[in-house]
């Protein structure tokens, strides 16, 4: 009995310090030399895996980064600039600068605003839907709202808002990795930077048909009239196809466009309300300017249905003068609190 | 045992509700819009400005590019427009929008309807007239008959298969096209078969139209190297490789053409138009279109010149029923559903049909109880389940080894799937993305 | 005109076949042999039916509900197949508490553990009758003989023949106990629905007929069982029961035309079918001749059903275009 367990018990041993060489030798031979500061980097990179560099994930993006001697190419959306310059200087390298960007949606065209004018009864998916005809609507541009950037979207950052059937994005959560924007089959979604204070100025629309066209099918459309074009002071709106477009990088956030167009399709997202005073120092007593303020959360939809609603009022008072050239920094506090700010607007209607 | 092809196939109802009705002339529309892509390939370049006068099969627009088309006016009268407007599918495509005045056709078109027989034409000059008239595949793809025409160097065609299969359910143009105009059609045949030099043509006709096949058979009798072969029904028989397949018992390979096998494929109505095209200078302006459906009352066919609208169509036959829920320009297997009915007839439609709401929306989606029906319709031998799981999840590289490239997307699989999902859908945009992928790495 | 069109992808038309019909035309086949196990064991199989798909309803509905949280599924049938189909595995004469055990396990272990209909690697009904079998080996195997007045428990032929060669009796003693037609037609021992081979052929043409299912797994199953067994009994007949006794006793034709064809649980193209009916008889009568167990159909389907994914990974169907043309 003894000796048998003895024997197993050596036997076993044996075994095992055998198969502890043969594998010490073996991992020797086929050792592949690797970086060990591909490790580091990768750790300093944020792990999402998103993709949003190129690269297949972050390792990839490591290995990149470590291997070429120029990294001005390569850029973190994820990390941003604090993070590329940790990199850089750990591998003592120069990054390169960037701004930091946000996803903006380019179509405001809800469901009240776009009537439908059949019904998509296939599978779910964008990609499928713009594959096979036009949409729902009789824009042939705009979103069609089945939702493959929420799923394309590693971060949850972007959500289709049943109500009015477009997405939102949440600029907290947004890392700009552009996910969503190859995921969009009408290329709706663009990478646009942040901004100062996060105040951004952007024509919500992407509808190259001719105005009448673009009329009939949505209310809140760009019509290309060009009235924008001519008010910009800065030279930063551009008219092409019938479709207006702001360059980000010529914009000074004036928002003189953004009273001036007819229908809309301009949106200022985090300024503060207009001050009521402008109105008042006309003497014409102009509403709360075009609060068209697209909410950095998920707007109730009230709030949205409500904010659009002076569209006609500018209408009527698109000669007036307006007056704020340069947004005023007084409303610092309210910044920090959309929600507050969001019951501002509210009331002052 | 009648022929038919080897791996899959389904027997959805055949429903041709319109075979019994001639083809009836369809009145000149007040106006027309000619889109410029009516084809697969470039879309053709316009030759014509607002204000201009045109005729019946005058050029309004040539082919940009080798696989591309000419398109030619379909009635005379005033362009009113060269700009974007909406197809059936909603999608506005660069189109030539006619005022119709009177019906004044191009000299050089012989109206008569003496039957020409004798072609003395080499085969290049039946090409190019072929190319000139602007035809295209009539059975629905639309690819430019003459560059199927043209066979690659180093390859010989040996078979000629003319397909008169008319396997999607509903539609009757190329039966009836068959039953009135088969002299023409043979006429044509014999032309093609100059045209790719080869010695044998076959004539695939599927069994559920039996009228077809001896009228057929029996103008066939006068040309030796013609045969009349009846098929089994089954769908998707009129798919270019599952009808090789049945006829001459020849696999295209995966990923290949069906002149690596030494076949040439075209539909009968192309034939009828290449018989109008080189023996009586008629470009390919006008084309039998089936209008059917349960609920219309009397589903007939007609011939309609290019461009005119759905609508007209439509409203010929009685209007659109009150319980009409879907209109589909096509079959109801591969057939695009209609979102816009003001959208024109192109040389691609062979059919339009309408659906009762009932049938028009699909069942509720249930979870794949992977019982296999997928694979065993699937004519191409491919796992549907399988890529339509890899496509959802975006597993777009790993499905190509899987083959989605060689979906013919028959639709055999979603008419199938107990659990109707929608298996189609999914992998023709898994088969896309694969193609980018194959696309790039070249 | 003012009403909106639907749009949607080709195809438009469908098949009339669904899921809940599928699952229905299964119920309706198993309705001969369900007829002819009244016939022998009374009321009571109605009962025991009854009992069981009344418990994998119950189970289904209530994880549905309260665990996963998914709407009523229900209606799809599946639920009520596993419930007859696991009748179909017991005696007449079990307890109704054991039923219910055995409902449970199938429903929950057997299937919506793994996420419900679609999703189980093994054959639910198949999961609680061998649950049982560990469990209760007693109340499993004790069976009615049928048309006996006293109710004294006998024994399924295949369990008979086991126990009397560990006698040491010879076949040819044994066998003319049994004659083939009564085996066909359903006089002999044993569970609900393994008894009447004859009423469950019947089902397999109306489901062949339905094209619910196809010929190739019940005949794989079948002709492996009948060609090995008939080897053995080839090799000698003293010891090995012929092959048409093997495939009339036992759940022989149950399983290989009701459970191994589970749709969830079987190999998805014809060449991983061939495979897995191959395994699945081979297995059945390895355990038949020399495993402990008199019956071995139940445990070959759930080990065949372990290796279905396998199968499915390296067998492909017969694809378009990779022949070589001639």
């Amino acid at each position: 009995m003894n000796e048998t367990l003895l024997f197993t018990i050596l036997t076993l041993c044996v075994l095992g310090v055998l198969a502890a060489l043969i594998l010490y030798f073996v991992a020797q031979k086929f050792k592949v030399y690797e970086d060990p500061r591909i490790d580091e980097v990768e750790k300093m990179l944020p792990g999402a895996n998103c993709g949003g560099c190129g690269f297949p994930g972050c390792r990839g993006m490591a290995d990149a980064l470590v291997k070429s001697e120029n990294i001005d190419a390569l850029y973190c959306p994820v990390g941003g600039s604090n993070t590329m310059k940790g990199i850089a200087a750990f591998l003592g390298k120069e990054a390169a600068e960037k701004e930091p960007q946000v996803a903006v949606i380019r179509c405001s065209g809800s469901c009240d605003k776009r009537p439908k004018t059949n019904v998509y009864n296939g599978a779910k998916r964008c990609s499928i839907a713009a594959s096979l005809y036009s949409g729902e609507t009789g824009c042939s541009f705009g979103c069609l709202g089945f939702g493959d950037c929420e799923l394309a979207c590693s971060f949850g950052a972007i959500k289709i808002n049943p109500v009015t059937g477009l997405p939102e994005v949440d600029e907290e959560k947004c890392t700009a990795c552009g996910a969503c924007v190859k995921a969009c089959p009408k290329m709706i979604i663009e990478l646009r930077k942040k901004g100062v204070k996060n105040r951004r100025v952007f024509v919500s629309c992407v509808n190259k048909d001719k105005g009448a066209v673009t009329r009939k099918a949505c209310s809140v459309g760009c019509i290309g009239c060009g009235k924008c074009v001519k008010t910009c002071p800065f030279g930063a709106i551009t008219l092409e196809n019938n479709l207006a477009y702001i360059d980000p990088a010529k914009c000074k956030l004036c928002r003189k466009c953004v009273a001036e167009c007819p229908t809309g399709a301009i949106h200022e997202v985090n300024f503060p309300p207009r001050p009521p005073k402008a109105a008042a120092e006309t003497g014409e007593g102009v509403k709360p300017a075009a609060p068209k303020t697209d909410k950095p959360q998920a707007a109730s939809p009230k709030a949205s249905v409500e904010t659009v609603k002076p569209v006609e009022e500018k209408l009527v008072e698109k000669e007036k003068p307006v007056r704020n050239v340069e947004p005023v920094s007084e409303t610092e506090t309210v910044k920090t609190q959309p929600a507050e700010k969001e019951d501002q607007v509210k009331t002052q209607e | 045992m009648l022929r038919t092809f080897k791996i899959g196939g389904i027997h959805p109802c055949d429903n041709k509700l319109s075979k019994s009705s001639s083809i009836e002339v369809f009145p000149l529309p007040a106006k027309v819009v000619i889109p410029l892509s009516q084809h697969i390939g470039a879309p053709a370049s316009p030759v014509v400005a607002k204000g201009d006068k045109v005729k019946v099969g005058t050029l309004i627009a040539t082919a940009a590019g080798f696989v591309s088309s000419n398109i030619h006016s379909s009635v005379s009268g005033t362009v009113a427009a060269v700009d974007m407007v909406p197809d059936t599918a909603g999608i506005r495509k660069m189109s030539v929008t006619i005022n119709v005045g009177g019906d004044e056709w191009e000299e050089s078109i012989d109206r008569s309807d003496i039957l020409v027989k004798e072609c003395n034409l080499s085969s290049k000059e039946i090409i190019d007239k072929i190319a000139a008239a602007g035809i295209v595949g009539m059975g629905g793809a639309t690819f430019p008959t003459q560059v199927k025409l043209s066979v690659p160097p180093g390859k010989k065609a040996e078979y000629l298969i003319i397909n008169g299969v008319e396997c999607e359910p509903y539609l009757t143009s190329d039966h009836r096209v068959m039953l009135e105009k088969a002299e023409q059609v043979m006429v044509g045949v014999d032309i093609l078969c100059k045209a790719l030099d080869v010695k044998k043509a076959y004539i695939g006709i599927e069994n559920n139209k039996p009228d077809a096949i001896a009228h057929m058979s029996k103008v066939a009798a006068a040309y030796p190297h013609i045969t009349v072969v009846p098929l089994k029904v089954q769908y998707p028989q009129g798919g270019e490789k599952q009808l090789i397949d049945a006829v001459i018992n020849r696999q295209v390979p995966s990923g290949g053409l069906p002149i690596d096998v030494g076949a040439v494929v075209q539909n009968v109505g192309t034939a009828l138009a290449v018989y109008e095209a080189v023996q009586k200078n008629k470009p390919l302006f006008e084309r039998v279109v089936t209008v059917t459906g349960k609920n219309l009352p009397t589903p007939k066919n007609f011939l309609v010149r290019i461009g005119t609208p759905v609508s007209a169509l439509l409203a010929q036959c009685g209007g659109v029923p009150e319980n009409t829920g879907k209109i589909i320009n096509g079959g109801p297997m591969m057939g695009r559903a209609i979102a816009n009915i003001e959208g024109t007839i192109t040389k691609g439609s062979s059919g339009i049909l309408t659906m009762e709401e009932k049938e028009a929306v699909r069942g509720e989606e249930s979870p794949c109880i992977r019982c296999s029906k997928c694979v065993s319709v699937c004519p191409m031998g491919l796992e549907p389940y399988l890529l339509c799981v890899m496509s959802k999840k975006g597993l777009f590289a790993e499905m190509e080894e899987h083959k989605p490239t060689d979906c013919i997307e028959c639709g055999s699989c979603a008419y199938t799937c107990p659990a109707h999902i929608p298996l189609l859908d999914f992998i023709r945009i898994g088969k896309g993305e694969v193609m980018k992928i194959i696309r790039s790495r070249k | 005109m003012d009403k909106k069109l639907v749009v949607s992808p080709s195809p438009h038309i469908h098949s009339s076949v669904s899921t809940p019909r599928l699952m229905s035309d299964v119920i309706i086949a198993l309705i001969p042999a369900f007829i002819v196990s009244v016939i022998f064991y009374g009321f009571s199989s109605v009962i025991v039916t009854a009992i069981a798909v009344v418990s994998c309803l119950l189970a289904e509905y209530l994880i549905q509900r309260f665990i996963l949280k998914g709407k009523n599924t229900l209606m799809d049938y599946s639920a009520a197949v596993t419930g007859v189909l696991l009748a179909f595995n017991l005696p007449a004469t079990i307890p109704w508490w054991i039923i219910v055990i055995g409902s449970v396990v199938a429903i929950g272990v057997g299937k919506m553990s793994f996420g419900g209909l679609g999703r189980n690697p093994f054959n639910p009904a198949l999961v609680g009758r061998v649950f049982l079998l560990i469990s209760f080996p007693v109340q499993m195997t004790s069976f009615t003989l049928p048309n006996s007045v006293d109710a004294t428990s006998g024994a399924t032929p295949l369990s008979f023949v086991k126990q009397a060669l560990a006698k040491g009796e010879s076949l040819s003693e044994i066998m003319p106990n049994f004659n083939s037609f009564d085996l066909f037609l359903g006089d002999k021992g044993g569970s609900l629905g393994e008894i009447a081979a004859g009423a469950l052929l019947l089902g397999f043409v109306y489901l062949l007929w339905r094209k619910v299912i196809t010929w190739h797994i019940p005949v794989y199953i079948l002709g492996t069982m009948f060609i090995f067994s008939g080897i053995l009994w080839m090799v000698d007949p003293e010891q090995f029961v012929n092959p048409l006794f093997q495939i009339l006793t036992g759940g022989a034709i149950l399983g290989a035309v009701y459970m191994a064809t589970d749709y969830v649980t079987s190999p998805m193209n014809p060449k991983g079918m061939l495979i897995y009916g191959v395994g699945i008889g081979v297995i059945t009568i390895l355990i038949r001749v020399w495993g402990a167990y008199p019956e071995g159909i139940s445990f070959a389907i759930l080990i065949m059903n372990a290796v279905v994914p396998l199968i499915n990974k390296y067998t492909r169907p017969r694809r378009f275009g990779i022949v070589k043309s001639k």
